[in-house]
């Protein structure tokens, strides 16, 4: 596949496709964990929610 | 499954638990097909390779204005059915939007410097991608300077409503404020005037990057859902030590 | 001069945390950027030669917007009477609010100067000069804004009455800013006899404006 003269530009923008979605995919899976994190801490204080039910129920 | 099912978080949060791996598998193979499919696509006789950025500028074109669409859709549920998954999915959807516009601006930039000889040309099209995108940071900004999420919620839906009715009049003041890029080429009455090669892997892509959007989605919903928990925790565990 | 970092921790973190705005700057300059094709037309040849007197309006007209938060926050929650009842001496305070408010505020602006010359075709070294005279000339824009926001808040009026009292004072920056600007990418001057005015006229303002600010702080709030 030879991609002629303008060969930067199209790599650089397929790259920069790339590299904006793992950023969102790492941010979202990072936020998770950090979300999942804090339930579990404030639980294990004593701190639960009107239902009682807990984060394992995710 | 209705929508009222759908509004018990937990319910929601079970349900994104089961199709999330699903989404996700989709989203990669189609990604990987339509990659596949835009590297074998022949070059243009006028752009050579650089028709290929294409096979991502246009989907992520498509979904700017796509996601404003979901939004506006999610403040009308926060405004008129008070649907208590409404605001959440509005806030999860606008950082995703910005950066779909966001790419769609950088391609369509690096499209233009060996087409046009600039990397920036104030036409009609760029210009309300811009727009649009500075409508997106704001509309983020707001979310951020509130810090009760309901009461951001109302404010961001009015403004992504006063949005979403002034895209077509902004659309169309800047067209008649400048005019240089081609005419619309894929929905055009009478027929795509793009060649299948073109075409094909165009829609495939664009398929692709809308389940991507819906993937991402669901999980940044299902995060902004926990943060509003732990929120609502960390209030209790305040309240309670100051009794 | 724990007390001083402490100060100046607290302030960045406020000001880039949920409800702080500093970033809106930013996006407040994007938009007055774009702003002016619509208003001057597309013409990328008109929009290259007045670049850099867009870029630094806008700066100017961000860098101002962001100003009343400076001491308005401290006010509502009380702090700035704790801060003027210190040991520490006001004018350093002053002026740690104010080295933590161009932190967060004004070093963002000059970061997106790059992309803004883009929109405006700028080439590389226009961008360059533009970004090197808003370094040199964004913290004068601070610390005289100080003085004005210290007024403001000791009169309980803010937004359009800082404005009007800060914008006068700035136009020196504004003047011998652009010029650094326009010499370097154009000529006939020489890029170093506005720039060094630029520069010395941040200097005063970084001895000036700490002690009108903390002498209007002093007087005005009792």
């Amino acid at each position: 596949m030879a991609l002629g003269p303008h060969a930067v530009f199209v790599v650089t923008s397929y790259a920069l496709a790339t590299a904006v979605v793992l950023v969102l995919i790492g941010w979202i899976a990072v936020d998770y964990r950090r979300q999942k994190a804090r339930l579990r801490e404030l639980e294990a204080g004593g701190v639960t929610r009107r239902s009682g039910r807990g984060v394992a129920d995710i | 499954m209705t929508l009222i099912d759908l509004a018990n978080p937990t319910r929601f949060l079970q349900l994104t638990a089961r199709i999330l791996p699903w989404l996700a598998a989709a989203t990669a193979i189609l990604l990987l097909v339509g990659l596949y499919q835009a590297a074998m696509a022949p070059d243009d006789y006028q752009q050579g390779a650089t028709v290929k950025i294409m096979f991502i500028h246009v989907p992520n074109a498509w979904l700017a204005m796509f996601v404003w669409g979901v939004m506006s859709l999610a403040a009308l549920g926060t405004l008129v059915w008070r649907h208590p998954l409404a605001d959440v999915a509005a806030k999860a959807a606008a950082p995703i939007g910005a950066a779909f516009t966001f790419l769609a601006l950088v391609t369509g930039s690096l499209w233009g410097r060996p087409m046009w000889g600039t990397y920036w040309e104030w036409d009609a099209r760029l210009t309300s991608v811009l727009i649009l995108f500075l409508m997106y940071l704001g509309l983020i900004a707001l979310w951020r300077a509130v810090e009760d999420p309901s009461r951001a919620a109302r404010a961001a839906a009015v403004l992504t409503l006063v949005g979403a009715l002034n895209l077509p009049i902004i659309k169309f003041s800047v067209d008649w404020w400048n005019t240089l890029h081609q005419p619309a080429s894929v929905l055009r009455m009478g027929g795509p005037s793009l060649d299948r090669s073109f075409l094909i892997p165009l829609l495939v892509m664009a398929v692709a990057f809308s389940l991507l959007f819906v993937t991402l989605h669901l999980a940044a919903m299902r995060n902004e859902i926990l943060r509003r928990r732990v929120r609502s925790l960390q209030m209790m565990q305040a309240s309670r030590r100051s009794a | 001069m724990t007390a001083l970092a402490a100060l100046i921790r607290r302030d960045i973190k406020i000001a880039l945390r949920v409800g702080g705005g500093a970033l809106i700057g930013v996006l407040f300059f994007l938009t007055v950027v774009v702003l002016m094709p619509f208003a001057l037309g597309p013409d990328l040849a008109l929009l290259t030669r007045l670049g850099p007197a867009i870029l630094w309006l806008g700066a100017l007209l961000a860098s101002l917007l962001t100003l009343d938060r400076l001491f308005m926050a401290d006010h509502e929650d009380g702090s700035l009477d704790l801060i003027v009842m210190s040991r520490t001496p006001l004018e350093l305070t002053c002026a740690a609010k104010a080295l933590a408010h161009w932190l967060a505020a004004g070093v963002p602006l000059i970061l997106a100067t790059p992309v803004l010359g883009l929109l405006l075709n700028l080439d590389a070294t226009a961008t360059a000069a533009v970004a090197l005279t808003l370094l040199a000339g964004t913290p004068a824009l601070t610390f005289t804004g100080m003085i004005g926001a210290a007024l403001a808040v000791t009169l309980h009026r803010g937004g359009l009455l800082l404005a009007v009292l800060v914008l006068p004072l700035s136009i020196p920056v504004l003047i011998f800013g652009v010029a650094a600007s326009q010499a370097a990418i154009t000529g006939p001057l020489a890029f170093g006899t506005p720039f060094s005015i630029l520069c010395a006229l941040s200097l005063v303002s970084l001895v000036i404006g700490p002690f009108a600010a903390a002498a209007s702080l002093r007087h005005g709030l009792d």
